[in-house]
C-alpha cells in the first residue's frame, strides 16, 4: 500500500467514524445520513482497490482516470446538496402550516376566549 | 358582547384581507366591507407586520390572525382559507388590505360563485378597460402572464394578478390544503384549472393603491416572471390532487 493510499483509507475511516458518532449522539438523524454514508463507503473503496476508479474511468470512457474521481466527486456532492434543498423545501412547509396554525389558536385564544367564558359553551360546543 | 366578536362568525360569506404593512390602509378597507356585503364575516390576516396593522383592523371591526411570522401572500391568504374551512364558510372573498380594491366590486363575484357559474370568480381591470396606469414593464408583465395563463388553462384570463377574487365552499377546501406560497395569486388560477375547478373573470374597477408599497420592485420582478411560469408549468405535470384523495 503506497502512502497515499494509507493516507486516502485513514482519512475515510475517519470520516465514517465522525458520522457514526454524529448518529449516536442523536446530531445526525439516520435518514439525513444516508447520502453521507454511501459518500463515505464509496471513497473508501476507491481508496483500497486502487484499480477501481480506472475501470471505471475506462467503462465510461474518460481517458484519465484522475478526472473519473473528480467526476464521481462532483456527481455525490450534487446528490447531497439537491437532498439538502429538499429537506429546506419540507421544512419550509412545515414551518408555514405552524405558523398557520399558531395565527388560528391565537385567535381562538384571545378573541373567541372571552366570549365562550361570558357567555355559554355553545361556541365550544361546535368545535 | 362586542362588535368586534360579532364581526368574527357571522353569514355565510366571509372576506379575507390579507395584510402586511398596511396600517394606513387596512382600517378603511375593513370598514368599507359592511357597507357593501353586509351580514359577511370579516378576518384580516396581519402577515407578521411591524406596523399598528393589526390593531388597526381589530379597532376598525374585524377579527385579525395574527403571524408570528411573515409568510407572503400565499401563506397568508392559505390562513383565511383554513380559518374559512373551518368555520365553514360557503364563499371566501379575497380583498387586499392596501385599499386598491373597493368592496363595492365585491357583490357581482360572490354572485357568480353562488348561482354555480364558476367555482372561482376573479375581479379583472382588464376585461372592460385597456391595460393602462401602471408602468410600462409591469403592464407587459401582467399581459405576458395573462397570456400564458390563458393559453395553459385554455380559457380567458386578462387579470392573473388580480387580488380581488371569490370562491366557493369545495375551493376554500382545496386552499386550505394547497395553497402556492409566495407570488401566489396566477398559479392559485392554474392549480384550480388542473384540479377540474372553473374558473371565471368578471370586470371590475380598481383604484390607485391608497398607501403602502408594491411588494414588486424590479428585482422580483425578475424572480416573478421566472419563478411564476416555472411553477405553473411544473403544477401542470403534477398529479391532480383531486385524484390522490
Amino acid at each position: 500500500m503506497s502512502r497515499v493510499q494509507v493516507l486516502s483509507v485513514v482519512a475515510c475511516l475517519a470520516f465514517l467514524g465522525w458520522m457514526f458518532q454524529l448518529m449516536r449522539s442523536r446530531r445526525l438523524k439516520e435518514q439525513d445520513a444516508l447520502v453521507w454514508l454511501a459518500t463515505g463507503l464509496l471513497l473508501l473503496a476507491f481508496a483500497l482497490k486502487r484499480d477501481l476508479i480506472d475501470q471505471f474511468g475506462r467503462a465510461v470512457g474518460i481517458a484519465y482516470s484522475p478526472t473519473a474521481l473528480l467526476l464521481v466527486l462532483v456527481l455525490l456532492l450534487m446528490a447531497i446538496l439537491l437532498h439538502f434543498s429538499t429537506v429546506i423545501s419540507t421544512l419550509t412547509d412545515r414551518t408555514v402550516r405552524l405558523a398557520q396554525e399558531l395565527a388560528l389558536l391565537r385567535h381562538d385564544v384571545e378573541d373567541a376566549g372571552p366570549r365562550a367564558d361570558s357567555q355559554n359553551e355553545s361556541v365550544v360546543d361546535q368545535e | 358582547m362586542s362588535s368586534v366578536h360579532d364581526q368574527c362568525e357571522v353569514g355565510r360569506d366571509l372576506v379575507i384581507i390579507p395584510a402586511h404593512n398596511e396600517q394606513a390602509t387596512v382600517g378603511q378597507v375593513v370598514r368599507r366591507v359592511p357597507e357593501h356585503l353586509a351580514g359577511a364575516g370579516i378576518i384580516v390576516v396581519d402577515d407578521g407586520s411591524t406596523d399598528a396593522t393589526g390593531r388597526v383592523a381589530r379597532e376598525a371591526g374585524s377579527c385579525v390572525l395574527s403571524l408570528p411570522v411573515n409568510l407572503g401572500m400565499g401563506g397568508a391568504m392559505q390562513t383565511g382559507y383554513l380559518y374559512a374551512a373551518k368555520r365553514g364558510y360557503d364563499v371566501a372573498i379575497q380583498i387586499d388590505g392596501d385599499g386598491q380594491h373597493d368592496p363595492s366590486q365585491a357583490g357581482a363575484l360572490i354572485d357568480v360563485v353562488r348561482s354555480g357559474r364558476a367555482n372561482m370568480a376573479i375581479g379583472s381591470r382588464y376585461l372592460a378597460q385597456r391595460r393602462k396606469g401602471s408602468s410600462f414593464p409591469r403592464r407587459l408583465g401582467n399581459a405576458f402572464l395573462a397570456r400564458y395563463l390563458s393559453i395553459v388553462t385554455r380559457s380567458r384570463i386578462t387579470d392573473p394578478t388580480s387580488g380581488l377574487r371569490a370562491v366557493n365552499r369545495r375551493v376554500i377546501e382545496f386552499y386550505a390544503r394547497e395553497y402556492p406560497i409566495d407570488y401566489p395569486e396566477p398559479e392559485a388560477i392554474a392549480v384550480l384549472w388542473r384540479n377540474g375547478f372553473r374558473v371565471v373573470e368578471v370586470p371590475v374597477t380598481m383604484r390607485e393603491r391608497q398607501g403602502g408599497r408594491s411588494s414588486i420592485d424590479a428585482l422580483r420582478a425578475c424572480y416573478y416572471m421566472i419563478k411564476v411560469p416555472l411553477a405553473i408549468a411544473v403544477g401542470l405535470l403534477r398529479r391532480r390532487e383531486i385524484d390522490r384523495e
